[in-house]
């Protein structure tokens, strides 16, 4: 016994100093040089008197970022994006976990359902926008509804691929333990799909961020302030600079978004022992 | 520790079975007429080449897939099937892993946790309850399912090739493991394997298979006392005299 707890330390993973500062350093590098090549080009672009008149500098724009960080409608912006943001996506899970493990497990469903599933995930979302605009009106509801048709069916299809691929050696051994129906279910198919979940809630995500800035570009609430109205007034008071600022705000929000979810991705791994090489 | 509810029956009991898969022209014969009865403790080694349908008649056994033709007769409460990969779920603990297959047969909170520390103890595996099984090597995960099979108060133990992936000197630790875990508890045991020599060493009977079609081609009683070696001179002895025979069901097929 003693060789063989000795083979188990050898095996466990050294714990480094502070993992998570090397963490997030380690996926923040990165991206900190991406940003300086970006402020480089940018720069060239302005110092080469491309459109000189109307095409923002950084400086002026990042004070101008800096200006809007200072009022309060730029929070209150904020505040309603991302409200709306956590809404449309927390909406459109519920449904997609729904209709996926409906689909999954109802066989002539299956038949009927996948492939409408799969299509529906190739239709960009901004296209519905004209129809929920008549059928719910200039409200929040047709923004929400772009962004859950444009999120659900990746939440569903990773939901339904994971229920599919687990493997068979698990489900054997479930079975021979005793686990029938809903305790199979509870206990072993839906833990074991947990992964390509979290990637399905990944892409839903994404498609669910893309449909809400669709929406709030393309439908404009009165007296609501949000991102895409702030983006859309700058555009019609063609001031680059502002507008431009408040792209850098999406992109941070995003960029925040997409670190979060990769986080919960690599502590799934993790737990899991997926990125352990053996 | 639980009495066999069929003291002096038979624990399993083949007759005549037969398993083809697939249809017309295309189809396999896996196994044809066998036909094999275990008493109840027994310790059956299936030995046999590749394709002749041992991991078949442990599924048959199991009840995982049905027989084409004839009876299978199991009169134990509970079979517990351990594989050649620990098929320990990622995702749970060590003792989450034994826990699960507390809770599939109803155990209440407390049992569940008594006997989860009691059966990681039989298998030397206390103080790694809250590892993950990828944190452990290779015999350590064998180890949990084993305990995990324990765990599910099986009367039959159908083990398929479960030290086949395992280096030569645990597969030793293991075999001696569980001839002590059986000391205690002398359930019946369906075992497969493709090494002769384990089969001798662990087995009452070693049951060997022809392959395609998957027959019943010959017995032999180990009539060898425990506590056994794998390397003794006994051992080495008969486990020739049925290599011998496997090479002639190998070579007639």
């Amino acid at each position: 016994m003693i060789e063989v707890t000795d083979q188990l330390n050898r095996r466990l993973p050294a714990t480094p100093g502070n993992p998570l500062a090397k963490r997030v350093w380690a996926s923040a590098w990165p991206k900190v040089l991406a940003l300086a090549i970006v402020l480089g080009i940018w720069q060239l672009v302005h110092l080469s008197g491309w459109k000189k008149l109307i095409f923002p500098a950084p400086g002026p724009t990042l004070a101008s970022l800096w200006d809007q960080a200072g009022t309060a409608l730029l929070w209150h912006a904020i505040a309603t994006t991302v409200q709306r943001a956590v809404l449309g996506f927390v909406l459109a899970v519920l449904i997609g976990v729904v209709v996926g493990t409906l689909v999954a497990r109802i066989a002539p469903l299956r038949a009927a359902a996948g492939s409408l599933i799969t299509a529906l995930q190739t239709l960009p979302s901004v296209v519905l926008i004209p129809f929920a605009l008549i059928l719910f009106g200039i409200t929040t509801s047709a923004i929400m509804f772009v962004m859950v048709m444009g999120a659900a069916p990746s939440v569903a299809n990773g939901l339904i691929a994971g229920i599919d691929y687990t493997p068979p050696l698990l489900l054997r051994a479930g079975k021979m333990m005793g686990l029938r129906r809903w305790s199979l279910y509870r206990y072993l198919i839906l833990p074991a799909s947990l992964p390509s979940f979290v990637a399905g809630l990944r892409q839903g995500w994404a498609f669910a961020w893309r449909g809400l800035m669709a929406g709030e570009l393309l439908v404009n609430i009165a007296n609501r302030p949000s991102l895409g109205v702030l983006l859309s007034t700058d555009q019609a008071q063609s001031d680059l600079v502002d507008g431009t600022a408040i792209i850098i705000v999406i992109l941070i929000l995003g960029i925040t978004a997409h670190t979060a979810f990769g986080l919960a991705d690599s502590a799934i791994r993790r737990r899991w022992g997926l990125d352990i090489q053996t | 520790m639980t009495a066999l509810a069929t003291q002096g029956a038979q624990a399993v009991q083949l007759v005549g079975v037969s398993k083809v898969f697939g249809r017309g022209p295309q189809a396999v014969v896996a196994l044809d007429q066998v036909s094999l009865t275990v008493a109840p403790g027994e310790f059956i080694c299936l030995i046999g080449a590749s394709g002749c349908g041992k991991s078949t008649l442990l599924n048959l056994v199991a009840g995982l897939d049905r027989p084409s033709a004839g009876t299978i007769g199991v009169s134990a409460r509970q079979v517990a099937l351990m594989f050649q990969e620990p098929a320990l779920f990622p995702w749970l603990t060590v003792r989450g892993n034994v826990e699960l297959a507390l809770r599939a047969r109803g155990a209440s909170k407390s049992e569940r946790r008594s006997r989860t520390e009691q059966l990681l103890d039989l298998v030397h595996l206390s103080g790694f309850g809250g590892k993950r099984p990828h944190q452990l090597s290779g015999g350590m995960r064998q180890r949990v399912a084993l305990a995990r099979a324990l765990a599910q108060d099986a009367d039959v133990l159908l083990m398929d090739e479960p030290f086949g992936a395992l280096d030569a000197m645990t597969r030793d630790v293991l075999h001696d493991e569980l001839d002590r875990i059986r000391e205690g508890r002398p359930f019946t045991v369906l075992f497969v394997t493709h090494n002769v020599r384990e089969a001798v060493r662990l087995g009452d009977r070693v049951v060997l298979l022809s392959s395609h079609p998957g027959r019943v081609a010959d017995e032999f009683e180990v009539a060898i006392p425990r506590p056994r070696r794998i390397d003794s001179a006994p051992v080495a002895e008969l486990a020739a005299t049925i290599t011998d025979k496997l090479k002639e069901a190998v070579a007639g097929a």
